[in-house]
């Protein structure tokens, strides 16, 4: 989906409208932010509903030289000015958090460019080495395509280990990299733990057995998958077992009525889950006045289908398994599947990433806060009128403003 | 002692405080939500107790991880965030009606992970794929998000029972919060759970890149919470643009939760990179 071309122009257009958007109103907050000096209206903090007010013993001068030092400590910007009733402290902060929305969406732009240099300079591909073997040229994914590596790689060995219960530990390669017919770099891979060289990536994915020994392997060509197939059916009702010959694309039916099964194909390396489940045949099951059903027979698991839980479960005959794997365990050799990739917008990505977390954490959790602490004279006393607004979270502002008058109340 | 006796405890711990949150709503003693408040407390020590017992029970097994690896313990790790988050909530509010919806939530996440026949909640070894520090920080993050959103989905329901009843009518309804600070709840709520979608959505995607090579794949999964991403996004853009507030954003608080439901729940039904969830 990520190659179409509908969905590469939906992006496009979805950059295009954030570009567009975002420019329009950068000029403006660029005006507030760079800004030499903060244009303070009064007339709007004096209209704000919420307001902290309280009596000052001192004369608004000196009240306000103190307030200044203490309101300076929490905020980058304060200025005194005189009003019409007396004076008035200015004071501001984090004003350029303003500019957290822009961040967040150029971090958007940077990760929908990383995609595109992925996908225009890079590739993903996959390669399947025996042990002992080595490889100088890849499979792209989705289009088969061959791609030389410029190097060649050597699969020493591979190993996969598995816990008590059966299921799989670990999966390690050991591979070497050679270069101009020398080894140059070496490296077990595991998965999480790929191996890097000269930007790409080689990443362990599967793994099969070899039929072993390529003597063997010329015999199975030799002879036909499709002849002389023995198929079990194991009834769940009646617990019995039929043992039936089959040929390829011929439909054979079920005793007890079950239904019909053809074998639709033959295929050397079949894949389950994502993992190389190796030989294997593909048929489809026809249950009586059910919907057809799409059965894969690896040739090893014989228990495989019993996972699908059915009123049948069929396996190939033991004689066919042997037949196709003669090896004994001891001469059995493993391949390892790898993923070879190359992407070189990786850490345009990485740095969108970055840069979302930081923008969204600066969006929605910091604003621009500002403050007017006004003192008015009254008599001999002062009457002191704490406001603040903010771009955000008002709500959390006016606990600000709270907390800074109760602080100034005890100066 | 064990982790399951504690998990089993916590199940019932929650559904006690549940209980005394309701019965807070409705009678209005203050003792009754003092005792909410410690109930739920109490819980929420002894799932984190439990979680600490589990992580070292899977060491003594020999195949010690952090217990964050199927569906049994994300859920139990669920409960854990929802009360957490819930009870910071509370603290600094100074009102413990939400209670009422996030205790509920705790409980069924619980129960749910201790008796539906699907989920396994034995300690299990990990798979290769899944051995990785970036499992546990893309767990945690995701999960820290997940709670936001179902608190905000839970403020959102009350928000919206108490609409409907504009004259007070009903007794229980006139103890919710104002409607205004339900709306704002919502929007922090919403804000927390973004940041925290969106650093999980992130080292998930960092995590796949050095497993197998390839930060985004479209598996149901990444595209699932690509969507909820997405759904947030517009609430947080209505909001903020074009001033939206009160039922329109409760409806989108609800559609986001929806999503997230199905991200966590209903894509384990499609096959993928992370079916083990369903484990
Ligand atoms: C990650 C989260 C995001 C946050 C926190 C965020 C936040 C915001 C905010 C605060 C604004 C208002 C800008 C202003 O007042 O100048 C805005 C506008 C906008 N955002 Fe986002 N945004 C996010 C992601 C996105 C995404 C993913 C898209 C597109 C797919 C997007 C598209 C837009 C558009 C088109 C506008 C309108 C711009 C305008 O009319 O000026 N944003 N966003």
């Amino acid at each position: 989906m990520y190659h179409s071309w509908w969905f590469q122009f939906l992006i496009l257009l979805l950059t295009i409208n954030i570009v567009v958007c975002s420019i329009d109103r950068l000029s403006a907050t660029w005006k507030i932010i760079f800004a030499k000096n903060p244009l303070f209206n009064l007339s709007r903090f004096r209209t704000l509903s919420q307001k902290e007010i309280f009596t000052g013993r001192q004369s608004p001068k000196e009240l306000s030289t103190v307030y200044e030092t203490f309101i300076s400590r929490q905020f980058g910007y304060t200025r005194v000015e005189e009003t019409d009733k007396g004076l008035c402290i200015f004071a501001e902060k984090w004003r350029w958090t303003r500019f957290g929305v822009y961040i967040v969406h150029l971090s958007v732009i940077l990760l929908l460019l990383g995609g595109l240099i992925g996908s225009l300079f890079g590739f993903k591909g996959f390669a399947m080495i025996p042990e002992n073997e080595k490889i100088d040229s890849i499979r792209i994914r989705n289009t088969g395509q061959v791609r030389t590596l410029g190097f060649e790689v050597l699969c020493d060995d591979f190993n996969i280990s598995f816990y008590d219960n059966g299921a799989p530990k670990e999966y390690r390669s050991s591979l070497t990299i050679i270069e101009h017919g020398r080894p140059v770099y070496k490296k077990d891979i595991i998965v999480n733990d790929p191996l890097r060289y000269k930007g790409i990536n080689i990443f362990q994915s599967s793994y099969g057995k070899m039929p072993s020994g390529a003597l063997q392997n010329k015999k199975i060509h030799k002879k036909d998958p499709s002849e002389d197939i023995t198929l079990n059916f194991a009834s769940k009702k009646s617990g019995k077992l039929y043992k039936i010959k089959a040929v390829i694309g011929k439909p054979v039916d079920i005793p007890e009525d079950l239904g019909k099964f053809v074998i639709v194909e033959y295929r050397k390396s079949a894949e389950f889950g994502g993992q190389n489940i190796g030989q294997a045949y593909m048929g489809i099951l026809t249950p009586k006045d059910k919907e057809p059903v799409k059965i894969m027979l690896p040739l090893h698991f014989p228990n495989f289908d019993k996972m699908r839980r059915g009123a049948v479960v069929i396996s190939v005959g033991e004689q066919q398994a042997k037949k196709f794997n003669p090896g004994e365990k001891s001469d059995q050799r493993y391949y390892t599947g790898l993923q070879i990739t190359k992407d070189p917008g990786v850490w345009v990505v990485y740095t969108g990433f970055i840069l979302m977390i930081i923008g969204i954490f600066i969006t929605f959790f910091m604003s621009h806060q500002r403050m007017c602490i006004e003192i008015v004279k009254t008599g001999e006393n002062s009457q002191v009128i704490v406001s603040g607004t903010s771009n955000k979270n008002k709500l959390a502002m006016q606990n600000n403003v709270k907390k800074i008058a109760e602080k100034l109340i005890n100066l | 002692m064990n982790s399951s006796v504690l998990l089993s405890i916590t199940t019932f711990t929650y559904g006690l405080a549940a209980f005394f949150y309701f019965a807070s709503l409705i009678f209005k003693k203050p003792l009754t939500g003092k005792l909410a408040t410690w109930t739920a407390l109490t819980g929420v020590t002894v799932n984190a107790a439990g979680i600490i017992l589990r992580w070292m029970e899977s060491y003594r097994l020999g195949i010690g991880h952090a217990p964050l690896s199927n569906m049994y313990e994300s859920l139990v790790f669920f409960s854990c965030t929802i009360i957490i988050i819930y009870l910071v909530i509370e603290r600094r509010y100074k009102t413990s009606v939400i209670g009422a919806v996030a205790t509920p939530l705790a409980f069924l996440a619980m129960a749910y992970a201790s008796l539906s026949p699907n989920i396994n909640d034995r300690i299990q070894p990990l798979i290769p794929a899944l051995k990785s520090n970036w499992l546990i920080a893309h767990v945690i993050t995701c999960f820290l998000g997940y709670a936001a959103f179902a608190i905000a989905f839970g403020i959102s329901l009350m928000y919206l029972f108490r609409q409907r009843d504009t004259e007070g009518k009903i007794r229980f309804l006139s103890h919710f919060p104002k409607s205004r600070v339900l709306d704002e709840l919502t929007h922090q709520m919403v804000m927390f759970g973004f940041l925290f979608l969106s650093i999980g959505i992130i080292t998930g995607s960092v995590w796949a890149n050095s497993a197998w090579g390839s930060y985004w794949s479209w598996d149901p999964k990444e595209t699932w919470s690509l969507i909820t991403w997405f759904v947030y996004a517009t609430f947080l853009h209505a909001r903020m643009m074009r001033g939206w507030s009160g039922k329109r954003i409760a409806y989108l608080s609800i559609l986001g939760f929806m999503a997230v439901i199905f991200t966590y729940f209903g894509v384990n039904l499609l096959p993928g990179l992370h079916s083990y969830g369903s484990g």
